[in-house]
């Protein structure tokens, strides 16, 4: 089933019954070439990509609830590439590159839009500094316009710009920066795995990896042995514990991020704004609803859901920052589980000392965006056991070596500081 | 979520800064290697259940907490002196 306007219009027409589901439920089989350890944005589009650009589709991606339940449902949606350090930059600018041609390539509406995205600044310093990250950032090839404090206010009028404690001085300005409809990006994947004839199997829960001399054999799950030549391990906050399954420790914690919508307005913010001051974030849905996030709880959590103090911080900084929001009222609250690593950046890397095993993590709260060259760059790591260009950085062993760490917050290579 | 401080009794976390796992009562020798360094500065089992982890409490007795903790449900199951669990330990 392809989507067109024509197929739209037909199918309003005829009371929408022609729909199909978008992928085949399919059963395990007894053996795969490769095995992908999780059904959410990363796990999805590395399958796709291993059918799409390597041609393997003896494939199976198998997931213990249902495809995209974890974190590409439970985000705030913002896409971007306005990183900094080597490693990050040309790993972001990759995926925001696929993003552009995303749904086309998926022939799925993953309603990605380019808004723009404004990060604030407060002070001589930030804006210095901001000027330094625009630079980076066109220098990698992407887009950063530094705003002054009348270029901010001629888009975003209705902030406080005297506020006593940070007062608005600019905002560097990444207008192919946005937004995208998170769950449909997990479908569309999906579905573009499905049909290129990956298995996408949910409801079954991986209990082991299993490991001959050193080479992994396959994955035991809640619906029997499956045996795989090889194991990718994409499985987000639940890192640590599949990796366990293969004896290993990880430099993961995982912490409760929390995010927040309201009852949906009129059209009112038509940016990504971004309150680093304030530890504070915000877009409007095309439903209208504002999602808006903050900072981690900062305690390792799995609750998928946080606590007060931190609900009533984001809420402060919000007021302190757009007063006009204050009688909206918030409709849900929801946390996810973010893998941490010490330096703030991911992993995508073999697991040192299996054969055939592969890990892809460490996204801690930015996973979202990084979608589709996650799994353009697993793909090809698990396809051809090189890493791909754009993510030679995502090193396991960095941390180890201490060569390589991509402290992009340049707060320290440790845990609990990103 | 509440922390009871073994000193001050029941307080709201905020009072309290979160360090993180409770490894670092068992700091490894100096000499121990990088391997045995990496692992205890950065790899963690990062339990989804219980965990220990170290806390600080900064706006209150300035005492560091060893908190036995549920990280599924936030139910904080015992507290102590981290002295004393390493006098304990050690």
């Amino acid at each position: 089933m392809r989507f067109s306007g024509l197929k739209v219009l037909t199918e309003g027409l005829r009371g929408n019954k022609g729909w199909q589901a978008h992928w085949r439920d399919a059963q395990p089989k007894a053996e795969y070439d490769m095995i992908i350890i999780g059904g959410g944005g990363h796990g999805l589009s590395t399958a796709y990509y291993l059918a799409k650009n390597h041609g393997m589709t003896n494939i199976a991606v198998v997931e213990k609830g249902y495809l995209g339940g974890g974190n590409v449902g439970r985000n705030t949606t913002i896409v971007r590439a306005n990183y900094f350090l080597p490693g990050n930059s040309e790993f972001y600018s990759h995926s925001l590159k696929l993003w552009e041609g995303l749904e086309e390539d998926l022939n799925y509406n993953v309603m990605h839009s380019q808004r723009g995205l404004i990060n604030l600044f407060h002070s001589d310093g930030q804006r210095d500094a901001f000027a330094r990250r625009g630079n980076a950032m066109i220098n990698q090839g992407d887009d950063a316009i530094l705003l002054d404090r009348e270029g901010v206010r001629k888009k975003l009028p209705y902030l406080d710009f005297d506020n006593g404690r940070f007062p608005i001085y600019g905002g560097l300005y990444h207008p192919r920066g946005g937004t995208a409809r998170h769950d449909a990006v997990a479908w569309g994947y999906a579905r573009g795995a499905s049909d290129r004839g990956v298995d996408l199997i949910q409801n079954c829960e991986v209990t082991g990896i299993d490991i001959e001399g050193g080479v992994v054999q396959g994955v035991q799950t809640s619906r029997g042995p499956i045996r795989a030549k090889k194991v990718g391990i994409v499985v987000a906050g639940r890192s640590g514990q599949v990796a366990a399954m293969a004896g290993r420790r990880l430099p993961i914690e995982s912490h409760v991020l929390q995010a927040f919508v309201t009852e949906g307005l009129k059209p009112v913010i038509d940016h990504v704004i971004s309150f680093g001051m304030g530890h504070f974030y915000i877009s409007q849905s095309d439903k209208g609803g504002l999602v808006f996030g903050g900072d981690l709880d900062f305690y390792a959590s799995y609750a998928s859901r946080g606590n007060l103090p931190m609900k009533e911080h984001v809420m402060e900084a919000g007021m302190t920052l757009m007063p006009m929001i204050g009688k909206a009222k918030v409709l849900r609250s929801w946390g996810g589980i973010m893998d941490m690593t010490p330096d703030g950046s991911p992993i995508i890397d073999k697991m040192d000392g299996i054969d055939g095993l592969y890990i892809d993590c460490g996204w801690n709260y930015g996973g979202f965006k990084a979608v589709p060259a996650s799994g353009w760059s697993m793909a090809h790591l698990m396809a051809t056991d090189t890493p791909h260009e754009v993510a030679k950085g995502f090193r396991l062993d960095r941390f180890r070596t201490g060569v390589g760490i991509i402290d992009e917050e340049g707060t320290g290579s440790q845990h609990n500081l990103h | 979520m509440r922390i009871t401080c073994p000193l001050c009794g029941e307080r709201d976390r905020r009072e309290f800064y979160y360090v993180g796992d409770a490894v670092a009562l068992n700091r490894p020798d100096p000499d121990a290697g990088d391997v045995v360094w990496d692992d205890y500065v950065h790899n963690r089992d990062n339990p989804a259940g219980v965990t220990r982890d170290l806390w600080y409490h900064e706006s209150g007795c300035a005492s560091w907490i060893v908190v036995t903790r549920n990280t599924i449900t936030h139910e904080v199951l015992e507290t102590a002196l981290a002295s004393d669990v390493k006098e304990a330990t050690s």
